[in-house]
């Protein structure tokens, strides 16, 4: 039926030539009106002063940016000194989304490993298994592990049972929740990209470095690692990004320790109590390091490719 | 060749995958077994019962799921439409079009709702429609979901695209048909399959969105995601186990139809 497109052929045509400007608009349209417009607004928010029942004043300020990075004592007029709290739990969001991606790594290459050498029927059939939750509601996977973790839960009342521990681990309301919670949200979001590139790993490397005597484990860090590294790159991009914004694992299984940069922006638009110029710099800081992070990405691969 | 299987084997990958595959499920089983729990209290088992199942649709607050329920599908279905539309002609544009004005730039424009993380999307879509005086409710839902809903139904439409060769519209076109007949008649029926995986994936995607949709739905409005949330704030009730289990249906239905129909236009070829 429907031809593979032979090289050359398909994607160089133009048989809608002219067209292209028309065709793009509605994207066009919304996306830029409705994402785009709506981030501008808010990098300019982030420079205008607060209005006490939420919203802002048009009168151009630094206050966001300063609050969050200096602290001039309780009447401001004190010599500036960094303010910690902010940047601690920007730190904090860093830590835990980079932790979270260590984790998945560990766990998701092996699975992507092992997805990917079955042969070609079970292998889509495992593939299924593990992109089946990446589809599955966060929201209720969330709901779902602190069910399973919190001190009344069945892991606690089992593991009580089988005698391991003699009290509740509690575990809900701590960074490890947290943690695990971000793990679990992504762990799908690693193998998949792993996956494809194991997929088109020739094994004749394999192969080669076992004439050369290599042993498995040696061949796995010399050879193989190398080669899928932009599959492995891709996959921490795809854990590391989310996780450091992250809303639901930090709010649904944290406690007010555990505060994370998407609670600490959400609180600034929420009720009255919010500050819309300093929740509009923090999304801002937030947007900066997630760009970075995929230009850095960006080039990588653009190195890779040459 | 043994060999040649023995360089695939590395010890503990398969417990690994194991593990892997625990961890992922076991919560979502857990969940949907206590679900069936009969008792009142959610951590002991007492006997086999759909009655939380019962409770969802005729309880003291089933009205309010109902609602939720229609918000969230009407939303979805239209959400899910308009973004498959859309992302159909971007793939169009982007891959039959030649060159034009604008075309790097369109790639990064439609994965950018991937690239913002969803709390900055979040926080700039309520702003946004605050300062333009655009009442949030469900209108705002709706146009918020068919922005993150557009990269999703792409995906799969240019992946297609990108293996049906064009010497069929070429031949329509060298029968005088106009572009546009050549579009409906040859290129959209080859692209079907694309088109069809892309929808379901964009419904999935606005059927589970949350944060933005908590962000944009204005006061009273809820869609299932926002209402379960709403109750597990005040603690996981064995009714939301049952929405949950009956949910998570839902997802891996849809997932799975979206997977068949791919496979299926993938070995026609």
């Amino acid at each position: 039926m429907a031809g593979v497109a032979p090289p050359g052929t398909g994607t160089g045509s133009g048989i809608y030539r002219g067209n292209g400007p028309r065709l793009m608009l509605p994207v066009w349209a919304f996306i830029g009106i409705f994402l785009v417009l709506p981030v501008l607004l808010m990098a300019v928010y982030s420079f205008l002063t607060k209005e006490f029942r939420g919203g802002v004043i048009w009168d151009p300020t630094l206050a966001a940016y300063d609050k969050f990075f200096l602290d001039r004592g309780l009447f401001g007029d004190e010599p500036p000194v960094i303010e910690w709290t902010y940047i601690g739990i920007f730190w904090r969001s860093i830590w835990q989304a980079g932790l979270a991606t260590l984790f998945c790594l560990v766990i998701g290459f092996p699975t992507a490993w092992f997805i990917a050498t079955r042969d070609v029927r079970t292998r889509s059939a495992w593939l299924f298994l593990v992109t089946i939750p990446y589809w599955v509601n966060l929201l209720i996977r969330t709901v779902s592990m602190k069910f399973l973790i919190r001190d009344t839960g069945p892991l606690n009342e089992f593991l009580l049972w089988t005698g391991v521990v003699d009290g509740p681990l509690g575990l809900v309301n701590t960074n490890l929740a947290v943690q695990i919670g971000l793990f679990y949200s992504y762990l799908p979001f690693m193998v998949l990209p792993i996956y494809a590139a194991v997929e088109r790993y020739d094994f004749a490397l394999s192969e080669a470095a076992a004439d050369l005597y290599a042993g498995a484990w040696t061949t796995l860090r010399l050879v193989i690692l190398p080669v899928v590294r932009p599959g492995i790159v891709a996959g921490c991009i795809l854990v590391f990004v989310p996780s450091l914004g992250a809303f639901l694992a930090p709010d649904l299984l944290g406690g007010a320790k555990t505060f994370m940069i998407g609670s600490l922006i959400e609180e600034q638009f929420k009720g009255a109590a919010g500050n819309w110029p300093f929740g509009a710099a923090a999304s801002m800081i937030l947007l900066s390091i997630v760009l970075g992070v995929l230009l850095l990405y960006a080039r990588s691969q653009a190195k890779g490719a040459r | 060749m043994a060999v040649a299987t023995d360089l695939r084997r590395f010890a503990g990958f398969r417990a690994m995958t194991v593990l892997c595959l625990v961890v992922l499920y076991a919560p979502l089983i857990i969940v949907a077994i206590y679900s069936f729990n009969a008792s009142s209290s959610i951590t002991r088992w007492g006997g086999f019962s759909f009655k939380w199942y019962v409770d969802v649709f005729t309880g003291p607050e089933a009205p309010k799921f109902r609602q939720a329920a229609i918000n969230s599908f009407a939303i979805a279905t239209g959400a899910a439409l308009l973004s498959t539309a859309f992302a159909t002609a971007a793939a169009v544009a982007m891959s039959r079009a030649g060159r034009f004005r604008g075309k790097v730039a369109s790639l990064a424009l439609i994965n950018l709702p991937l690239m913002v993380p969803e709390i900055v999307t979040a926080v700039a879509s309520l702003v946004f429609f605050i300062t333009i005086g655009f009442t949030t409710g469900l209108m705002t839902i709706f146009i918020a979901h068919i922005v993150f809903c557009i990269p999703f139904a792409y995906l799969p439409i240019s992946a297609r695209m990108q293996g049906v060769s064009d010497i069929y519209e070429q031949a329509a076109m060298d029968l005088y048909a106009t572009p546009w007949q050549a579009f409906r008649l040859i290129l959209l029926p080859l692209m079907a399959p694309g088109i069809l995986s892309g929808f379901l994936l964009a419904f999935i995607i606005s059927l589970d969105d949350f944060l933005i949709t908590n962000f944009v739905k204005g006061a009273g409005v809820e869609t299932l995601p926002t209402a379960i949330f709403g109750s597990v704030k005040q603690g996981i009730k064995p009714n939301i186990m049952a929405i949950s289990t009956l949910l998570l249906c839902v997802s891996v239905v849809f997932v799975t139809l979206s997977w068949i129909i791919g496979r299926a236009g993938q070995s026609r070829k």
